[in-house]
């Protein structure tokens, strides 16, 4: 059974009237503070689109790059935000798979999770290449030049990477969505009523509806499982499929997903602290869910420890020299205190968690889940920035990458896009499943299990809101 | 020939899926359920087995392989430019294609198999009347019974001792 709280039982028939009510409540009339946090993420975004559109006039020139060193912070954030986006197919798939019952309450947030990031990491090739106008010369279509894209880079395989991940993340949100959309349609009373109408496509909860709806999500479920898997291989293959040192390795890809999971647990839990404390969500995405995100993290941060010190035995024990001087000057070159907080910050910090009092301690697991964001930054900036800037010529030593303005507010801006749009998203879309919810309640044999709700204080009794409108 | 239509409103899935097959045993008309979550009684009531939608996301699958192998292949010979001293048809690397087309081709076309099968968007006047009872999104179970005139009270009677709140002329 899914669990959502401890103390006080309401009664079987309730039970749903209250899911609704007390999920569809927070797609409510939005306060003050929402609307400051909507106004300083969209500030930030018109930042970082005011810095692209300097980019876009002037030219790359006005990013910090110099040669070697010819991908920064772009792909940094690229690799970045595709791999948050993984921990949402992880919960909303892989974990589905394998029926984790606890995944119901944090699956919808984790999904929006990954639609948003996909969009935002999507940008940043744009973003890299000189002429962004011409973006479209990476698909492959008939065209009057006369030529193909290069289907053995990995570049391309990216291409298709991406798009495959983005166009199956909006259809299984939106999959997710559609019973969900029509329950806020019922019950909805303002302008956006129609808007629900059109989206829910006049579902109506017919057996025959379920009976595709079910089968088709647990196939989505199957496919986005190898998906994910195979995206942040692809990713990793930008770098590894090179063959500069500190880039060349056979352990990018379980190594790159696993940090890409682990990233993406981290914040997930960043935003559901704050989600569930301002839409009073306590009772649905309880301290449980968010300690098995905490226990998941400790597993995914000891498999990128366990790749790091892979990493750097394999440069020691090869007696290859320019492997070797690339992880030395790694560790103690010019970049030596971002390595060494990214270290620290993804396989020291995150094994705090294995302490119950820690993984249950909401600024804790706060604080923490903040150092491994950081810490994963951190660890794509390591692996771009200083393998290039130590490459196989001594003499394109030059010395630091540095950011210009652009860079630093181009990274602002997406941080601002991600959380605009999930900021968006949680006001206007059921921010938990609402099927799922009461699905977690049906036994097998159709009977309905209690639910049991600890904060009566929340809500007015769930039997009166049968016709409660958002 | 004339039917009426009679729509069963119940608390619970089982009670629903008795109700359901109550009248599937006693033959008194055909059934449709609405339901605010998939329930696995009304599953066995109505005897479904497995829905069609695995093959519309096998063949998607099929369709998908096959053109991510099929795309780089055909422009590697539209203009054969060796790189970096490859073989035209460079396997390794088209893999990752058709891998990311199987998996994009299966999942759009089970989107498509689930519009079609589901029958939506459903824009029908006809159709919508029956969905006005907002509370199958909610809470309440509907057991819906197209019936000959002559079973309706059966029909009811069936309907009531199978629990359901209320028994009425549905649109």
């Amino acid at each position: 059974m899914n669990s959502v709280g401890t103390s006080v039982h309401t009664a079987p028939s309730n039970a749903f009237s209250r899911i609704d009510s007390d999920i569809l409540r927070t797609m409510g009339r939005p306060g003050y503070a929402y609307c400051a946090a909507v106004a300083i993420a969209a500030l930030g975004l018109g930042f970082g689109a005011y810095a692209f559109s300097v980019q876009w006039r002037f030219g790359i020139g006005v990013a910090g790059y110099e040669h070697p060193v010819l991908w920064a912070i772009y792909i940094t954030n690229f690799v970045f935000w595709v791999g948050i986006a993984h921990s949402g197919t992880l919960i909303s798939a892989v974990l589905f798979l394998f029926r984790a019952k606890w995944r119901t309450a944090v699956a919808r947030a984790s999904e929006a999770t990954t639609v948003f990031a996909v969009l935002t990491a999507s940008l940043f090739p744009i973003i890299h290449i000189g002429r962004p106008w011409f973006f479209y010369w990476l698909f492959p279509y008939p065209n009057e030049r006369q030529l193909w894209v290069n289907f053995r880079s990995p570049l391309i395989w990216d291409v298709f990477a991406l798009s495959t991940y983005l166009t199956v993340s909006i259809m299984f949100l939106f999959l997710g969505l559609i019973p969900d959309i029509a329950a806020a349609r019922d019950r909805c009373a303002d302008w956006r009523k129609p808007i629900y109408r059109a989206l829910a496509l006049g579902w109506d909860g017919s057996h025959r509806r379920w009976w595709h709806y079910s089968s088709l999500y647990a196939f989505f479920a199957a496919l986005a499982t190898p998906l994910v898997v195979s995206v942040h291989s692809i990713v990793s293959w930008d770098f590894a499929v090179s063959i500069l040192p500190g880039w060349h390795s056979t352990i990018f890809a379980p190594y790159f997903v696993a940090g890409a999971i682990f990233s993406g647990l981290a914040m997930v839990i960043t935003l559901l602290i704050p989600l569930r404390k301002f839409l009073q969500l306590e009772d649905y995405i309880t301290i449980d869910h968010l300690e098995n995100l905490a226990k998941l993290i400790i597993v995914t941060s000891l498999i990128v420890g366990y790749s790091y010190i892979t990493e750097f035995f394999i440069a020691w024990y090869s007696g290859n020299p320019f492997e070797q001087q690339t992880f030395y000057n790694r560790l103690f070159g010019d970049y030596w205190l971002f390595t060494w907080s990214m270290l620290i910050c993804n396989t020291i910090i995150p094994l705090l968690f294995f302490s119950k009092y820690l993984r249950t301690n909401l600024v804790a697991l706060f604080t923490i889940s903040i150092f491994v964001n950081i810490g994963m930054w951190l660890e794509r900036f390591v692996i771009i920035t200083t393998s290039l800037s130590h490459d196989f010529d001594p003499a394109n030593w030059s010395g630091l990458y540095q950011p210009t303005w652009v860079e630093v507010a181009i990274t602002i801006g997406s941080f601002s896009m991600f959380f605009l749009l999930f900021l968006l998203f949680i006001k206007n879309f059921p921010v938990v499943s609402i099927t799922e919810m009461k699905e977690a309640l049906v036994t097998s044999n159709g009977e309905h299990q209690e639910l049991r709700i600890t904060s009566e204080s929340l809500h007015s009794s769930a039997a009166s809101s049968t016709g409660d409108s958002i | 020939m004339p039917t009426v239509k009679i729509m069963g409103v119940f608390d619970s899935g089982k009670k629903a899926a008795r109700g359901i097959n109550a009248i599937r045993k006693n033959d008194l008309g055909s059934v449709t359920a609405y339901s605010p979550v998939p329930d696995h009684a009304l599953d066995h009531a109505l005897e479904r087995s497995v829905s069609p939608i695995r093959l519309f996301i096998l063949i998607g699958g099929i369709i998908g392989c096959i053109s991510g192998f099929a795309l780089p292949i055909y422009t590697v010979y539209d203009w054969p430019l060796i790189t970096g001293g490859k073989a035209l048809i460079s396997l390794p690397p088209f893999v990752v294609i058709a891998f990311e087309l199987t998996i994009l081709f299966g999942a759009l076309s089970g989107m498509m198999g689930f519009l079609i099968l589901a029958r939506l968007p459903r824009v029908s006047r006809r159709t919508k009347a029956i969905t006005v009872d907002p509370t199958f999104s909610l809470d309440r179970f509907g057991v819906f019974v197209s019936c000959d005139p002559k079973s309706e009270s059966a029909v009811r009677e069936a309907l009531k001792l199978a629990g359901a709140l209320e028994a009425s002329r549905g649109a």
